[in-house]
């Protein structure tokens, strides 16, 4: 319950947040099962980039695609939150939602929480689905360039479609003490358990689903709303090592607290919370979730204590007709070149030595289709803008390039490591080659809703049950 | 009359970059009305495309957002094709938020006024 300043009550319902990316610490996780009241943790492994990796491991071994690290994530967490009545909703899933829950129900086995009731959403897989899809009227244009699909469609690797909170919402409905889905959209993680204890209706609770999109939205990054990656004074920002993961009380009218969990570190204010809001947000006035359209700039932001903000004030329009879909396409391998070169005359050691690579590529007959010339320490980052030291102390020259060939990728490197003897001199290191690495295409795109939805499906289990 | 002074913006802004797909998105934030009303004045699409130089090569939009007194920019085809293919060794744009904060504005004098200007860490 929260207390209004009339000193009323409402129903309200406190989440946290367990994972902002795969690789993520569970730490954090255990402080907010710990320390932070909650009901609900919330884990978000996913991202773009992610659901390339997760098929790149696809496809060395077809029962992986899911996030490795969940069965450590859930023996780590099952037993306080299972004493505590703690439920936990992830979408390290990935591409194999279903593997995901075989590894969380062996977790479980192994902790003797046979009764442990797992829920799994399938159905934004759409992979095979694509020539069927296009049959069926969706063009798969790209969303950004508009581009045809045609000239990538022989090298489409995966596809998915972001859900929405309702077959979540189904699966807490149905018991779950443990959800895992595929690409279910990051911050609907979040609303599922809202729009579960709160009653919202997702047919109208406009301003309602939007203010829980907006929390989702401040919580799936892990620290990166309570102090993480913080640009005002970080340096004043405490202990970042334990940093506290962000918690929510949400109340029914949409209004909610931000906070974290106690003792932890890091920072919540309204500072470190706007810098979140607006992070990966195209047009603020239209944040497309599949649940809702939020007005990020509706969104009231107030200091309202210690390590407490206000969230309030959000508005929110109708869902939008279409899903949001990402296909991963193959894009031929990089291969990549590291050299350190020491003061004196670092930089034009450094250009000297990418024009002698430059004339070693020309005559090797390899193809490269892109390359870029990096000189960490000078313009990696900044590009252009960077002015250019007059006698920098070192410098690392990184050329990564693009070949159509693994094999090619894979000889790139080798090129350069005469140049350990041949070039230029006081070489500080970096020199070893690195090993080709796939490059894979993210096409955005829509797919009506109609060709998705009445494919997914949700199933509850307890996990001695299979 | 106050005078006009130069500021470059890691003295008085707070920024963050993110991807999607080809796209990144940088917002900067003023800490005061002032100079929220400064950086609409200064901080056009056209200065932020030239100032990302090469990263760029799609237009950029501008986005309001009066409530934190941010600006939102939204960088077209600027992650070298996106994350999972990109060459470059800031494959997520994360460095595009302190890119912006090189950017120098004139501001008047009293348009300073109420900010901290010039923060820094203890060396």
């Amino acid at each position: 319950m929260l207390k209004s300043v009339d000193g009323s009550t409402r129903r309200s319902i406190r989440i946290g947040a367990g994972q902002g990316f795969y690789g993520d610490s569970v730490d954090g996780a255990l402080d907010v099962a710990r320390h932070g009241d909650v009901a609900y943790i919330c884990f978000d492994a996913l991202a773009e980039l992610t659901m390339a990796i997760l098929q790149k491991d696809r496809f060395r071994d077809p029962a992986a695609g899911y996030a490795r690290d969940l069965p450590a994530f859930m023996s780590a967490l099952l037993p306080i939150c299972r004493e505590r009545g703690i439920r936990l909703i992830t979408n390290a899933g990935g591409i194999n939602p279903v593997g995901a829950a075989a590894a969380v129900r062996e977790a479980a086995r192994k902790l003797g929480m046979d009764d442990l009731r797992i829920g799994v959403v399938v159905g934004d897989d759409i992979t095979s689905r694509v020539d069927e899809l296009r049959a069926l009227g969706a063009a798969l244009h790209n969303l950004d360039t508009g581009e045809s699909l045609d000239s990538v469609r022989d090298r489409v690797v995966f596809g998915v479609a972001y859900l929405g909170c309702a077959p979540v919402v189904q699966a807490l409905a149905a018991g779950a003490d443990v959800v895992v889905t595929g690409r279910v959209a990051d911050a609907s993680l979040f609303v599922a358990p809202m729009v579960h204890e709160l009653g919202w209706d997702l047919a109208s609770d406009w301003d309602r689903l939007a203010a829980g999109v907006v929390l989702g939205h401040l919580m799936e990054c892990s620290a990166q709303s309570t102090g993480g990656n913080f640009s005002g004074d970080w340096w004043n920002v405490p202990d970042l090592d334990r940093a506290g993961y962000p918690v929510c009380e949400m109340g029914e009218d949409g209004v909610a607290l931000l906070t974290k969990p106690a003792g932890t570190g890091g920072r919540v204010s309204v500072d470190t919370v706007k810098e979140q809001l607006l992070y990966e947000v195209l047009d603020p006035r239209a944040y497309l979730n599949p649940d809702v359209v939020a007005d990020f700039t509706s969104v009231q932001l107030r200091d309202a204590g210690p390590d407490v903000v206000e969230v309030s004030g959000v508005r929110g329009a109708p869902r939008p007709p279409e899903l949001k879909a990402i296909l991963g396409y193959l894009d031929g391998y990089a291969g990549t070149i590291a050299i350190g070169y020491s003061w004196p005359d670092a930089v034009p050691k450094a250009r000297r030595s990418a024009e002698l690579i430059g004339r070693l590529v020309a005559r090797s007959g390899l193809r490269p289709l892109d390359v870029v010339t990096e000189l960490i320490g000078v313009d990696s980052t900044h590009g252009s803008a960077a002015p250019i030291p007059d006698d920098a102390n070192e410098v690392v020259l990184r050329i990564c390039a693009r070949f159509a060939t693994e094999a090619e990728a894979k000889r790139f490197p080798r090129l350069a490591t005469p140049l350990g003897l041949n070039g230029p001199p006081f070489i500080g290191g970096g020199v070893a080659p690195q090993g080709a690495r796939a490059l894979l295409g993210v096409w955005p795109s829509l797919l009506p809703r109609a060709l998705v939805e009445p494919g997914v499906e949700v199933s509850v289990e307890e996990a001695a049950a299979v | 009359m106050s005078g006009r002074v130069r500021v470059q913006l890691r003295d008085v802004a707070q920024a963050r970059s993110g991807d999607k797909g080809d796209l990144a998105n940088v917002a900067v934030f003023a800490p005061t009305d002032a100079l929220y009303r400064a950086f609409l004045r200064e901080l056009t699409p056209e200065r932020v495309r030239t100032h990302y130089g090469r990263f760029v090569r799609g237009q950029v939009d501008r986005y309001e957002v009066p409530n934190v007194r941010a600006l939102n920019f939204v960088l077209h085809q600027a992650l070298d094709g996106g994350a999972a293919r990109s060459l470059r060794s800031d494959p997520l744009g994360k460095s595009y938020g302190s890119l912006i904060l090189r950017m120098e504005i004139e501001v008047d004098e009293g348009e300073l006024e109420g900010a901290d200007v010039g923060l820094r860490p203890p060396r």
